[in-house]
């Protein structure tokens, strides 16, 4: 694909897996790449499309944050994997480049707890504030959050009889 | 959630601004569409500032979706954006079927094509009648949901159900259009045209909807893109971005329509363009109704892939059909266990990523979907147009009049199942 040669250019890991094309870029980059994919022309990415992160237990880094580029006058899309640990879970907020980051960036803090640094309003957005816990997390489970009468509990659905 | 009031609360900054008042409006409240809340702060009757506030309707569908199988996940995706289930069930299925290599057949596409826009139109009729209801035009309000009704039977006579179909399944499509869906389908659409012209006669040139609409909300192209607005509201701005046109899935090229855009980026721009996109949304409906003349299979034959049952509607809902259960209980043994194994074990998906966008009425739907290459979903992740759009919300209000703010959010036409999934 034309579009990954010239991508490749800049970023040396990209593959191209079912006509999609992704990079791995590292944290510190991050900002610095957004900014160059954004302002070439013939590139010209300027919507942020989706922002989000997936958890692998286990693995180093644990987290995978993954934006979603897409570019309004070529109509082209390319993905950018970044890399997060899961001792420091952190990573530099877009939002200044891209103003949509912001409650994508607040729903990857609310459901996993990777932190953006430089997010002017980094709250949880879909939970409740009291939440506690980051639910996307595979260590999380699935229920098993008490309810609010007279001590009344709910096991996780796996271990429900 | 005192929080937030607190952070706009005069005194607990420590600096009194007399001037200003802080007011609440939702989550119920019936111009918000639903649970949306928003905190406003008000100069007289000016905004001063709008903050959203959102998660009330909170359900954990992508959570939900890890611990189902891949066949489950229709049915939970379809819960997000209510008024547009066939959709959410597209976007999902077609990413599904992308990391398994698979094409559903040409029938099953057009009757996916068929249904997204009947969706379309539905959902269109909808913010029709809320945004009616909204800005004082009660008539409207219930024109559009008497139109909305044709097409709820329709869906029901097809589906079973009324909304939440899971209808669009990996690999095709659940069943072929029943007899008789095709003449109702074909009196819909010598029906709708004329009604749109009706609200068109209503609307347009009424001063009371032009003086509420016209000039109001204004969001400039190089905004929507920056806060990643899409759909009508993107394309009231001049941008021509609707992805079955740039990205076309299920054979959106070979359809013909038009994209409707429009210049003046405000409420009545994106009312112009839902109008438009209901008569071209009709144009492709017949299209597809040509093309159905065909028959075919509406599902692959690959045994690994498609649903074990043959399917029909009951009273209910979707469900085996008798001759079928007759069949794995008394006649075939490797029928029952195949059926077995399909059902509680489910597809197994080579492990990948993808993300496939389709058009929503709302604009851009995109599903993340990553597969770890068991028979559960790894992650899945929708991008709902609702969700982004919202963002947008303070820019086009702030400084304008708060009743204003009810027109934004008409004009948007947020859905919360999809904003707060």
């Amino acid at each position: 694909m034309e579009l990954a040669t010239r991508v490749r250019e800049r970023l040396p890991e990209t593959i191209v897996a079912r006509d999609e094309v992704t990079s791995v870029v590292a944290r510190e980059d991050l900002v610095e790449v957004l900014g160059s994919l954004r302002e070439d022309p013939e590139l010209a990415f300027d919507l942020l499309s989706s922002l989000t992160a997936t958890d692998w237990p286990g693995r180093s880094p644990r987290f995978w944050l993954s934006y979603e580029l897409y570019s309004v006058a070529h109509r082209h899309r390319l993905r950018l994997k970044v890399g997060v640990d899961e001792d420091d879970p952190r990573a530099p907020s877009v939002t200044a480049l891209y103003p949509t980051a912001d409650w994508h960036e607040r729903e990857t803090y609310d459901f996993y707890g990777v932190r953006f640094d430089g997010h002017p309003d980094l709250r949880r957005i879909l939970l409740p504030d009291d939440w506690e816990g980051h639910p996307l997390r595979k260590t999380e489970e699935l229920g098993g959050v008490d309810t609010r009468f007279k001590g009344a509990s709910v096991p996780p659905v796996d271990r429900r009889t | 959630m005192a929080r937030d009031l607190d952070a706009m609360d005069p005194n607990a900054t420590g600096e009194p601004r007399q001037e200003t008042m802080v007011i609440n409006m939702g989550p119920q409240h019936p111009s918000t569409h639903g649970v949306l809340r928003l905190l406003l702060e008000l100069d007289g009757e000016t905004v001063v500032s709008c903050r959203p506030i959102i998660g009330y309707l909170h359900t954990g569908i992508e959570k939900n979706c890890e611990y189902r199988t891949w066949q489950q996940g229709v049915t939970f995706v379809t819960r997000a954006d209510y008024l547009s289930p066939f959709l959410n069930e597209l976007a999902y299925c077609l990413a599904v079927e992308r990391l398994m290599g698979v094409e559903a057949p040409p029938r099953a596409q057009v009757l996916r094509v068929l249904f997204s826009e009947m969706n379309r139109i539905a959902s269109h009729l909808v913010w029709l009648a809320t945004s009616g209801m909204e800005l004082g035009a009660v008539s409207i309000m219930l024109f559009g949901f008497r139109e909305r009704e044709l097409l709820l039977d329709i869906f029901e006579m097809a589906t079973g159900l009324r909304m939440n179909h899971a209808y669009i399944r990996i690999g095709g499509v659940v069943m072929d259009l029943p007899p008789g869906a095709t003449e109702k389908i074909v009196s819909f659409l010598d029906i709708l045209p004329g009604r749109i012209r009706e609200y068109e006669s209503l609307l347009a040139t009424n001063p009371i909807w032009v003086e509420r609409n016209s000039g109001v909300g204004v969001l400039s192209a190089e905004d929507a893109i920056a806060l990643g607005v899409t759909g009508p509201a993107l394309r009231a701005a001049g941008i021509s971005k609707d992805v079955r046109k740039d990205e076309p899935y299920s054979g959106y090229e070979t359809y013909e329509f038009e994209v409707a855009t429009g210049d003046s980026a405000d409420c009545f721009a994106r009312f112009e363009i839902r109008l438009e996109e209901m008569r071209q949304s009709l144009g492709i409906i017949q299209q597809c109704l040509d093309r159905l003349e065909e028959p075919g299979p509406v599902m692959v034959e690959d045994p690994k892939v498609r649903w074990p049952a043959q399917l029909e509607v009951g009273p209910d809902g979707i469900g085996n059909s008798p001759a079928y259960v007759k069949h794995i209980m008394e006649v075939s043994m490797e029928a029952l266990i195949h059926h077995f194994k399909m059902v509680t074990e489910g597809v197994k998906v080579p492990g990948g990523e993808v993300y496939q966008p389709v058009e929503s009425p709302r604009g851009e739907l995109g599903m993340y979907v990553v597969s770890d290459g068991e028979h559960r979903p790894y992650r899945v992740r929708i991008r709902d147009p609702s969700f982004v759009n919202l963002q947008a919300v303070p820019r086009m209000v702030e400084g304008s009049l708060v009743a204003d703010a009810i027109a934004v959010i008409a004009s948007l036409d947020p859905v919360m199942g999809g904003a707060d999934r």
